[in-house]
């Protein structure tokens, strides 16, 4: 009896040991899962008004001063001829002058170093994923407070905002609608001015309430039939194609909507 | 007082304004547009009285499916199938529901009534847009009843010039060299017909070789080229009386003549001394001037429509390549640059293009250019095309094209061929023999 306990407590012994030193994660040190990360999926439309403008043109403003002053410091290799337009030195003082001259001016080994720098920096950015989850991190804080600064804005900020009009991709939505439902009258000269713009009135669905031809009295006058078919084709489209794709918000904004048919581009071919 | 009201209600509520959007449309499609051509109605006496006249069934039905025909042909139309309307004739002639036609997805619809008026013909029609839900066209015409065909024709010249902006081609007539016979041994007549194969007649027995026939950019007059005793002698045939008159003989080869804008002058070329040249003749006092002058071989001339230049081909650069001149043979420069031989240059109408033949590696192209050279468009490749002849609005082309013989000298066949400037609405005319040489006329109802 006391055998058998014996032999059963040895193998089990065995067995758990056989264990421990076979599996792996009880040999190797644990390893290092980079941390996860999040990545924020936004709508286009949202971000193409931009609203960073302001600061973007400063930044864009700041980089054409830049740009300026070193246009400006490049500019004058004129001045160096005047300083000295009766000198006529030997030909070995003229070469040293050029390549001074050439010095003050381009400066190109200072060019070299800085894009050496811009460079490293930036492989060192791209293979360091700490230094991303911290970027992610400090972006995610600053968009946080650009957030509340939004939320801050005045109604007279607001005001600006909303009328810049529709976001590129609400636009290219509306063209790509209207362009299925125009078809264009091919006889038309294409070296003349025919451009039709219509005044549309919206419903919140994109339905039309109500549509005008903005030169209305163009289309009656005599030698304007040109005129009159490419309006009357615009007019055509525009029913043809409501419920319009209009943006599912801001319907303040465009409940007036003027379309510009310009057909010049399709039948100079 | 008011003012000061107004003001101040204006500085305590201000308006919130919004600026007008504006979106710029520059691009649309180019598929045809739907059109519903419905029957044209015909009440019970007229219905018996044509059909005794002309032989047909329902003459309004007749008229609609000419319209539709050629609406469809101009590839710029799609004409709806019938089974498909919901409304009668005679009701949508007087009062469409636009919602039936809208459902059909037409965007244009075409209704008309037929009656006899005093054993004559007469059709009235209406374009109505059925998105806008309006009349955009009414018109009535009286005339023989045995003129019906050119009444569907003269319907869709004013149809398609509504909808399209520019002038119809459909109420003109086409004049060819009718084939018959093995190659070698070819009959060779003139014929003319409508531009849609209807009412082909022969104009000539088929004895003389006949080539070349051009129609007055004017009027109804032919000039073409005839060889009697094996000489060229260029007539001039007047469709209308039938009416015909030698122009003149012209010793040597003579090649194409053409009449300038205003149908007073000829302009061919023709051999002189050995010489190819090209001159003009004035048709009423006979005066030939020679335009050309040069040892090289210069053929094919057309005027442009304002009569102040005149295009032709050339070897004078070694190669035949096509050259614009001014009317009285100066300023001459070459227009064509690109790879192989020009021929066969045609003015268009309009003025903006001039079109030709192009053969290049064996193969012939039909193609168009604008007046300086540039911006050229190959429209049409085959085996052997050529004579490329404009439509009078100057959108669609009209040429021959020839097949290839077998071993055994069999399977050649000459079709006329139309295609328009788009260059995917390419046809075959409909002829009762072989065809080639063609030349549209103007507007016959000009």
């Amino acid at each position: 009896m006391n055998r058998n306990i014996v032999i059963s407590f040895g193998f089990h012994i065995l067995i758990v040991i056989i264990t421990a030193m076979s599996l792996p994660f009880l040999a190797k040190e644990p390893i290092d899962l980079p941390p996860i990360i999040s990545v924020e999926l936004i709508q286009i439309t949202d971000k193409t008004n931009i609203p960073f403008a302001p600061k973007a043109r400063k930044i864009i403003e700041e980089v054409k001063e830049k740009e300026k002053k070193l246009v400006s410091e490049q500019a004058p290799p004129k001045k160096v001829k005047k300083e000295k337009p009766d000198a006529v030195p030997l030909p070995d003082e003229k070469i040293d002058k050029v390549q001074e001259i050439k010095d003050e001016k381009q400066n190109p080994e200072k060019i070299d170093t800085e894009v050496k720098q811009v460079s490293e920096f930036e492989k060192k950015e791209l293979f360091d994923p700490n230094s991303i989850a911290a970027l992610i991190d400090k972006s995610k804080v600053e968009s946080a407070v650009t957030n509340k600064k939004l939320d801050k804005i005045t109604q007279d900020q607001d005001q600006n905002i909303d009328l810049s009009g529709l976001t590129l991709s609400e636009e290219d939505a509306l063209k790509a609608q209207i362009f299925g439902c125009w078809s264009i009258p091919l006889g038309l000269p294409y070296n003349e001015n025919l451009l039709v713009r219509i005044k549309l009135q919206l419903k919140p669905d994109g339905s039309i309430i109500k549509s005008e031809i903005l030169d209305h009295a163009r289309m009656n006058k005599p030698g304007q039939g040109f005129y009159k078919v490419l309006a009357e084709s615009a007019l055509r489209a525009v029913k043809l194609c409501q419920p319009l794709r209009v943006p599912s918000t801001g319907y303040e904004r465009w409940k007036e909507l003027q379309l510009n048919f310009d057909a010049r581009e399709m039948l100079e071919g | 007082m008011l003012l000061r009201y107004l003001f101040i209600l204006f500085i305590i509520f201000p308006i919130k304004t919004y600026a007008l959007i504006e979106v710029d449309i520059t691009r649309g499609n180019l598929n045809p547009l739907p059109v519903a051509v419905s029957p044209l109605s015909i009440d019970k006496d007229s219905k018996e009285k044509f059909k005794k006249l002309l032989k047909k069934k329902d003459l309004g039905s007749e008229i609609s499916v000419i319209v539709e025909n050629n609406l469809r042909q101009s590839g710029l139309f799609n004409p709806l199938n019938k089974d498909a309307f919901l409304q009668k004739p005679d009701i949508a002639n007087l009062k469409p529901r636009f919602e039936d036609w809208n459902l059909i997805k037409a965007q244009a619809l075409i209704t008309g009534k037929v009656t006899s008026v005093d054993e004559k013909l007469r059709v009235e029609f209406r374009l109505w847009d059925v998105l806008a839900g309006k009349e955009m066209m009414a018109l009535a015409f009286t005339t023989v009843p045995t003129n019906w065909r050119r009444v569907g024709h003269i319907i869709t010249d004013k149809v398609y010039e509504r909808l399209t902006g520019e002038k119809g081609y459909f109420d003109t007539r086409i004049i060819y060299v009718s084939e018959e016979g093995p190659k070698t041994k070819r009959i060779k007549k003139l014929a003319i017909m409508d531009q849609d194969g209807a009412n082909n007649k022969f104009l000539t027995l088929g004895n003389e070789l006949v080539l070349t026939p051009r129609f007055s950019p004017t009027n109804q007059m032919v000039t073409y080229l005839s060889y009697f005793k094996n000489l060229p002698r260029v007539y001039l045939l007047d469709i209308e009386t039938g009416m015909q008159e030698v122009v003149g003989d012209f010793p040597g080869m003579t090649f194409a003549p053409r009449f300038s804008p205003d149908g007073k002058k000829i302009i061919m070329s023709f051999a002189k001394d050995g010489n190819s040249d090209i001159y003009t003749m004035d048709l009423e006092s006979r005066i030939v001037e020679r335009i050309t002058n040069h040892p090289s071989i210069d053929t094919s001339p057309s005027f442009s429509p304002d009569g102040k230049y005149i295009a032709f081909n050339s070897d004078r650069s070694k190669y035949q390549q096509i050259y614009v001149m001014d009317k009285n043979g100066k300023n001459i420069k070459r227009i064509s640059f690109g790879k192989g031989l020009y021929g066969t240059p045609v003015w268009s109408p309009r003025g903006d293009l001039i079109a030709f033949t192009k053969l290049h590696k064996g193969k012939f192209y039909i193609g168009v250019m604008r007046t300086d050279g540039s911006g050229e468009r190959l429209l049409t490749e085959n085996y052997y095309q050529e004579a490329p002849s404009w439509s009078p609005n100057g959108r669609v082309l009209i040429f021959y094209r020839e097949t290839k013989t077998d071993s055994k000298g069999e399977g050649f066949s000459a079709k006329l061929w139309s295609i328009d400037l788009t260059g995917y609405n390419e046809r075959m005319v409909e002829t009762e023999t072989d065809a080639s040489d063609p030349s549209w006329s103007s507007l016959l109802s000009n």
